[in-house]
């Protein structure tokens, strides 16, 4: 099967219980996705798919025909780090720094999410009520969360 | 997980036409997949319905809405026609799981969610669920967060979709299609109390397929909401959670639509609730009352009696916010 | 000689590694590339007690291993890790074969349904109080006296005109970093490579080479970026164990990454407490007497005894006191060490025993720990090095804003919302270890420095790249850190937050005999001078601040600001300190409100033992954490003056928010987390 991934076609001999996470990190070594919990209960593996952050962990890599992936590894353009990247760095947004690729890409898509106007459960006049909700997938258990906010806030 | 055949279906006759025994559809997976993880689910077949032509909202004469299976949570939520006409269900999918598994989820598989039950969830101990007649070690053991309405001895298990609680107050029904011709089941009798075959979530019947949901129009459904109370701030299961749309005039309840989540194997639709509150005041008393007459019939264990003063209070305090809306 | 024109040390200098943190380039232990590498996935015990008696075959492995056919190991101290040598099952969820296959598909299903033939046996999981398997151990850990007595304090407690006697429990938890315990362990002849997850490579190295009858320079353990630990990862696991095992057996490398519900049994977690404690005042509040008990438990495999209430020899003076310790051994996994082990636990009933006090006293909770401040350590009379708490409590109560805050609860209410506010004492000890640097000046002039250290997230590598530079008097950029290798000059393991000073005194030693000596390269090892100190008296000090909101409907517990005020030393970098003191009130907040491990004693399992029944804090529970120190002169620590700063913002914070929500509702949760279910049961 094939999978376009950051942007480069990859042709790919797997079992089909492979997920979309173990196809990057085991066949593809594109390691920046973490796996943390395997069971979509904790967000590091979050990759954009066809521009949509999810949890690659819970994806069949059979399923993604042809499909557009960005993983943490893609998010540089022209050498310069993304935004978010830059805003992490700036504002301190990790310890241990497992969780923060998905956070990272997580983020990517959420301020796509927020750019479209899709709703969230908390109000919307308060932009770091929003972010937190909006980014509560994606746990941190070195408790990055009061860095990691602000940044997303100065990257959007 | 297993190993399984793979294949990937276009349109839904095929889907139906050709479903093995022991085949599964694969919607988001995100329930399917973990659990196939888990060794809980173990199908032969997978068939992948998400190419099936089933990603659209429709508008329906008079104000309803058509919900193609399978459109994304995050889409159902985001719809302007949701977030005006029927805010309840929009506030339901925005409270569940998180931003991506709601870009991954779909309407149908959201209804098709299986328990949290811990004990259903680990094959290394008994579950009426995955082996019926082995026992549920959950009545003595951890239930903390499970039904107290409508269990039995052999399953206490409670559904756990926030969607689902709002559209069975909305009265949708789920369209199905299968290898004998399609029919339509109300979304409050999709799924099944456990009695004494815990094994058989919901009634659908081996090879039918949710095409769509239909929500009815009902004008006052713009005043509804979803209040879930959850074990931390985002980001987990409801212990207990209300859907309502209310209707008030003069200080009187003309209509009300009612449903507690997180209390039993079903979203709960809470008829004698509604019933009590008819051309009654809306007032927190009489809301509390309401409350109590639909919950005389549970039947909370050793650690869950706290819901039946979670979802009373849930229904006061939603209720409220409705009436100054 | 040396500059003390200190340019680097102290500024809020960025992560060296952040830029390969963000980008995905940081590689952690399963993630390194090695050829023919092959899958291992563990078999655990789905019963408490008993004896296995054999283990199946299966298909499209490349082997199965069980203590049927596992290769004998040495002896090593660590029951734990004399892992598939024994027919004895003492736990659920100990590991009892290893799957090994070409894919992690394979491996993981393969172990999935692999036949156990198991007699099992009944088991003992619960702990209460009057267990009547409760024995006092020998010592509590690392190595204090179980018990401690000063005066008498039966009698001082007897004729107190004010008396606390409360019991507070706080249930097992589980250390759960985002990285899982990984392994790819690979033979290079008779040498043993290991990429592996932890907190000490020498140490690891060490004990895998006792584990396998090799010299510790036979073993070459990697952790160059390790995704958090908490404790858990202090020593090595058995993921270590199996996969270098397995990789003996199959003659390939082998990748073991556990799975998450693995590592609430295998890798250690928190015992849970049974602590009752006592306090015996004047009704001005001084102290006369301070009994603090407590019950844990360990497994049957091995003594982990938990310091729990040792905290309490060190916070309030009072002349007549006792603290103890018992122990129940359990059919349960082996407890180990999680962030402030002791600490963390002991100061939830001592703490919120002290808030009891004063709420009896009519008392300002801040004022009652005032009027009870020691001049010297309560029970040994050692002078304090420094203690700095008095103005924590001042210095923080005036940034939290507490003064005017009424002494009753249930006072405020905004709509729904019943608002409290709450504070807590924290103290940690201030630890050093002995440790060895390397200095070497490179053809450039630059300066590289390698040390055995890892960093676990703390910030290790950057801070020890802080202080080299000011001791060379180069710029930060001129010098580069190695560590996270065994290879390397032995360091001390990643714990007891002490890593900063145990390190930062190794490499200050080699920049400073480096200069002095004028040769361009130069070792120093700390033992001699770590050794001659007096351990007693040095802590670092805090108090933590809540302001709660509960739910006066459901009683849902939002944090609306929590807020730690700290006395810790020279602070060496204010923006990765800052980070470890919100990252600990984090996960404090999450021991107050969310985190339990749910035994089901039947099966004498966790039963909620995956990210989604165990809650952590989310983002969403993060509304205002915020850190602030003052400036701490002590030159009895170290050269560079500092204390441990990885721990203390666990030890308190608990306390704070549950003394919090008693404020806002009046009611006093005892067990430990503070849920809604417990408010509702009890009227809210």
């Amino acid at each position: 099967m094939n999978l376009v991934v950051n942007g480069v076609g990859q042709a790919l001999d797997i079992d089909p219980r492979t997920t979309l996470l173990d196809a990057l990190r085991e066949h593809l070594h594109l390691t920046g996705a973490k796996k943390g919990c395997d069971h979509g209960q904790c967000g590091a593996c979050t990759v954009l798919l066809d521009g949509r952050r999810v949890n690659s962990c819970l994806v069949l890599a059979i399923s993604q025909q042809d499909a557009e992936v960005t993983t943490v590894e893609g998010l540089a353009e022209g050498g310069q780090p993304h935004p978010v990247q830059r805003a992490f760095l700036e504002h301190d947004g990790y310890q241990c720094g497992y969780c923060t690729p998905g956070q990272i890409c997580s983020a990517v898509g959420m301020l796509d999410e927020l750019k479209q106007g899709w709703p969230s459960a908390v109000a919307d006049d308060d932009l770091e009520a929003q972010i937190r909700e909006r980014m509560s997938g994606n746990l941190c258990r070195c408790g990055a969360y009061a860095n990691i906010v602000p940044a997303i806030v100065d990257a959007r | 997980m297993k190993t399984f055949e793979y294949t990937a279906v276009t349109d839904v006759r095929s889907a139906v036409g050709a479903f093995p025994e022991g085949a599964a559809f694969l919607a988001g997976g995100t329930n399917l997949v973990d659990l196939m993880k888990l060794g809980v689910a173990t199908p032969d077949v997978l068939v992948d319905i998400n190419k099936l032509p089933l990603h659209e909202i429709e508008e329906l004469p008079g104000g309803g809405l058509r919900i193609g299976a399978g459109v994304r949570n995050s889409d159902l939520a985001a719809h302007p026609r949701v977030r005006s006409d029927f805010p309840v269900l929009s506030e339901a999918l925005l409270n569940g799981a998180s931003g991506q598994l709601r870009n991954m989820a779909t309407t149908g598989g959201n209804l098709l969610q299986r328990t949290r039950c811990r004990y259903f969830t680990d094959m290394t101990k008994p579950c009426n669920k995955h082996e019926p007649g082995s026992g549920c070690p959950a009545r003595e053991g951890d239930h903390r967060n499970l039904a107290i309405l409508g269990a039995s001895e052999h399953c206490v298990a409670t559904h756990p979709s926030d969607m689902a609680v709002a559209l069975a107050a909305l009265d949708a029904v789920v369209l199905i299609t299968g290898p004998d011709g399609d029919r339509e089941v109300p979304v409050t009798e999709l799924h099944r109390l456990p009695g004494d075959a815990p094994q058989l979530d919901s009634v659908l019947r081996h090879g039918e397929l949710i095409t769509a949901v239909e929500v009815p129009a009902l004008a006052f459904a713009r005043v509804s909401a979803y209040r879930k109370a959850r074990d931390r701030a985002s980001y987990a299961f409801a212990v207990g959670s209300v859907a309502a749309a209310l209707d008030v005039e003069d200080g009187v309840v003309r209509d009300v639509r009612l449903a507690f989540g997180a209390v039993a194997a079903k979203p709960w639709r809470a008829y004698r609730a509604e019933e009590a509150l008819r051309n009654g005041r809306a007032t927190r008393e009489s809301f509390l009352a309401a409350a109590d007459a639909e919950l005389t019939e549970a039947e909370p264990l050793r650690d869950n009696a706290y819901k039946v003063t979670l979802i009373r209070n849930l229904v006061a305090s939603t209720l409220e916010r409705l009436v100054t809306a | 000689m040396t500059s003390t024109a200190h340019r680097a040390v102290g500024q809020p200098i960025g992560r060296i590694e952040g830029p390969a943190k963000v980008s995905g380039e940081a590689t952690y232990a399963a993630e390194y590339p090695v050829k023919d590498v092959v899958y291992a996935w563990v078999v655990q015990s789905p019963v408490a007690r008993g004896t296995l008696k054999s283990v199946g075959t299966a298909d499209g492995t490349l082997a199965v291993l069980w203590h049927g056919n596992a290769p004998a190991i040495e002896k090593v101290d660590d029951p734990e890790l004399a892992v598939l040598q024994s027919d004895r099952i003492g736990y659920r969820g100990q590991a009892i074969a290893l799957v090994v296959a070409t894919t992690l598909e394979a491996a993981r299903r393969a172990a999935q349904v692999i036949s156990l033939e198991i007699d099992e046996e009944p088991h003992d999981a619960l702990l209460t109080a009057d267990h009547p398997g409760r024995y006092t151990p020998e010592t509590v850990n690392p190595a204090f006296p179980p018990v401690s007595r000063k005066g008498d304090f039966d009698a001082a407690y007897a004729a107190a005109p004010v008396t606390v006697d409360v019991r507070y429990e706080t249930p097992a938890l589980h250390n759960n970093p985002m990285e899982p315990h990984a392994t790819i362990a690979l033979w290079e002849g008779d040498d043993l490579v290991l990429y592996d997850s932890n907190q000490h490579p020498p140490g690891v190295a060490a004990t895998l080479g006792e584990v396998f009858g090799l010299p510790a320079e036979r073993v070459h353990v990697i952790a160059e970026h390790v995704g958090g630990g908490f404790g858990s990862k202090g020593t090595a696991r058995p993921n270590a164990v199996l996969a270098a095992m397995a990789a003996k057996v199959v003659g390939r490398p082998v990748k073991l990454a556990l799975p998450r519900q693995a590592m609430f049994s295998m890798v250690g977690y928190r015992t849970p407490t049974l602590q009752r404690i006592r306090l015996g005042a004047e009704r001005d509040g001084t102290l006369t007497a301070i009994g603090h008990e407590a019950v844990e438990q360990s497994s049957r495999i091995f003594e982990f005894a938990e310091q729990t209430t040792v905290v309490t020899r060190h916070m309030y003076a009072a002349a007549n006191r006792y603290t103890g310790h018992e122990l129940v051994r359990l059919d349960m996994p082996t407890p180990r060490w999680m962030r402030a082990p002791g600490e963390a636990p002991g100061m939830v009933g001592l703490e919120c025993a002290m808030d009891e006090l004063a709420e009896q006293l009519g008392l300002d909770p801040i004022e009652l720990r005032i009027r009870n401040e020691p001049a010297a350590e309560p029970e040994s009379g050692v002078p304090f090095s420094s203690r700095h708490y008095v103005a924590c409590l001042r210095e923080g109560a005036e940034r939290f804003g507490w003064a005017g805050r009424e002494h009753k609860p249930r006072l405020r209410r905004e709509g729904n919302w019943l608002i409290g506010t709450g504070m807590a004492g924290a103290t940690y000890p201030a630890m050093v270890q002995p440790s060895v640097a390397r200095v070497r000046i490179t053809p450039d002039g630059s300066a590289e420095v390698a040390i055995g250290a890892s960093d676990i997230g703390t910030g290790a590598r950057t801070i020890l790249t802080q202080i080299a530079a000011d001791e060379l008097d180069l710029p930060v950029e001129r010098v580069r850190v190695r560590l996270g290798d065994s290879t390397l000059p032995k360091a001390s393991v990643a714990g007891g937050s002490s890593g900063s000073a145990s390190w930062g005194w190794a490499v200050t030693g080699a920049c400073r005999e480096l200069r002095r000596s004028g040769k361009d390269e130069a070792v120093f090892d700390s033992t001699d001078l770590v050794k001659k100190q007096e351990t007693d008296g040095k802590h670092a000090y805090g108090a933590h601040f809540a302001e709660v909101r509960v739910d006066a409907d459901t009683g849902e517990v939002r944090v609306t600001r929590l807020f730690g005020m700290y006395a810790a030393g020279r602070i060496l970098n204010p923006r990765t300190a800052r980070s470890q003191f919100i990252g600990a009130m984090t996960m404090g907040m999450g021991m107050a409100l969310h985190e339990e491990g749910v035994l089901d004693p039947a099966t004498g399992d966790w039963v909620n033992h995956d990210l989604a029944e165990y809650h952590i804090p989310v983002h969403a529970d993060i509304e205002s954490v915020e850190a602030a120190w003052l400036d701490e002169r002590d030159d009895d620590l170290n050269p560079m003056g500092s204390k441990g700063i990885g721990e203390i913002g666990i030890v308190g914070s608990p306390a704070a928010i549950v003394n919090a929500v008693w404020h806002a509702t009046g009611i006093r949760v005892r067990d430990l987390p503070v849920r809604l279910d417990k408010l509702l049961t009890a009227g809210l």
